[in-house]
């Protein structure tokens, strides 16, 4: 009787640990190798033959396809630099400058990766739309209703993330230069 | 009590078990994975257009609406198979995706260094049964090595600007995928 209780007892919790633990891995899209550079991070190694088992089995969930190391590599930012959860509802503004490459661009999608809808059909930006600054730099407003010079509607969504794009880019994250790669900053500004 | 812990210690350590098992199981058991979601819309060996993603649908998540991008689903069973892809006016790439969506190889229009893609996709095992002569006349070709026989080809143009997205999908279209 107490075998058997305590069989019951070790697979209840072998269940609820190792079915959890697999849970909360996939949900938040945990990966080995990830690189973060303020509120953006990249996991190299997805976009390769070497992906690790986790982001295998993320990847199977989602449909994704990531992409491949020899197109380029892509920055994901749930967050602004200070932390806060990327808001559709308050004015956001994403500025600096970007790594080298021969493109680059910027898409707002919903946490699941859908597009946002808006009135303007705007989903994001390329490096060859944008309007820069005298300096080269850019400043892109990620705001509900629009905004002067790069405005990226946020469509109110509660929640969105950014994914960052450089195409045929020489910054490899192997290298210590390309870990001090300087990336755009994610600032909030107003919030209702 | 200490029973009681020792079968707790030993449910964690299963635990442990379960959880790298699952993870390992998971890609196999994928119903709605990205080369499930092509496979619907996509024949074998021809390569065919993707929908552009709209906040209303999109076959993938995570699409760069930037692109214009087209997808041979390919199958080595019946031979080795030859992609020629003509670039975009502005920069062509073309991904090479394992049926678990494992992005094993990828290469862009700069890369490639012409304006035409051309590149012979086959097995490890076609590759060794390739004859010697043909390998050296093959020599100025690209050779790409599939770890599966079944998998994805993925072809992307980039509009840089909206203007220019019939340029991208006419490059595209003039994309071939054939066994031969």
């Amino acid at each position: 009787m107490r075998l058997l209780l305590g069989l019951l007892l070790a697979f209840g919790v072998a269940a609820v640990i190792g079915l959890g633990t697999t849970l909360l891995a996939l949900s938040h899209g945990m990966a080995f190798g990830a690189f973060t550079i303020g509120a953006w991070t990249a996991w190299p190694r997805t976009g390769t033959a070497e992906i690790d088992p986790y982001a295998r089995a993320v990847i199977a969930r989602t449909g994704e396809l990531p992409m491949g190391s020899g197109d380029g590599i892509a920055f994901l930012a749930r967050t602004d630099d200070k932390g806060w959860a990327l808001d559709g509802r308050c004015d956001v503004v994403v500025s600096g400058t970007t790594p080298q490459a021969r493109f680059w661009t910027i898409t707002l999608y919903d946490p699941e990766g859908r597009l946002v809808g808006n009135s303007l059909n705007r989903q994001g930006f390329t490096s060859q739309e944008i309007v820069r600054n005298a300096d080269g730099s850019f400043s892109i407003a990620v705001a509900p209703r629009t905004r002067a010079g790069n405005w990226l509607p946020s469509g109110g969504a509660e929640r969105y993330v950014l994914v960052l794009r450089l195409y045929d880019s020489p910054v490899s994250l192997a290298s210590k230069t390309g870990r001090e790669t300087v990336l755009p900053s994610i600032e909030r500004k107003d919030c209702p | 009590m200490i029973r009681w812990a020792l079968w707790l210690f030993g449910g964690a350590l299963m635990g442990g078990i379960v959880h790298l098992g699952t993870v390992l199981y998971l890609p196999t058991t994928a119903t709605q994975d990205a080369y499930a979601r092509i496979s619907a819309v996509s024949p074998v060996n021809a390569v065919v257009e993707l929908p552009a993603p709209s906040s209303d649908s999109s076959i993938l998540p995570f699409m760069d609406p930037a692109f214009a991008s087209a997808v041979c689903r390919y199958d080595l069973g019946s031979g080795p198979i030859t992609l020629r892809a003509p670039v975009s006016p502005a920069y062509t790439s073309v991904s090479f995706y394992t049926n678990k969506g494992v992005a094993y190889y990828a290469i862009n229009d700069r890369a490639a260094g012409r304006r035409v893609i051309e590149l012979e996709l086959m097995t490890k095992a076609q590759r060794e049964e390739l004859p010697e002569d043909e390998e050296v006349a093959a020599a100025d070709k690209l050779i790409v090595e599939s770890p599966s026989d079944k998998g994805l080809i993925v072809l992307r143009a980039l509009a840089p600007e909206p203007g220019m997205m019939t340029a991208a999908r006419n490059a595209l279209a003039a994309a071939k995928c054939e066994t031969h």
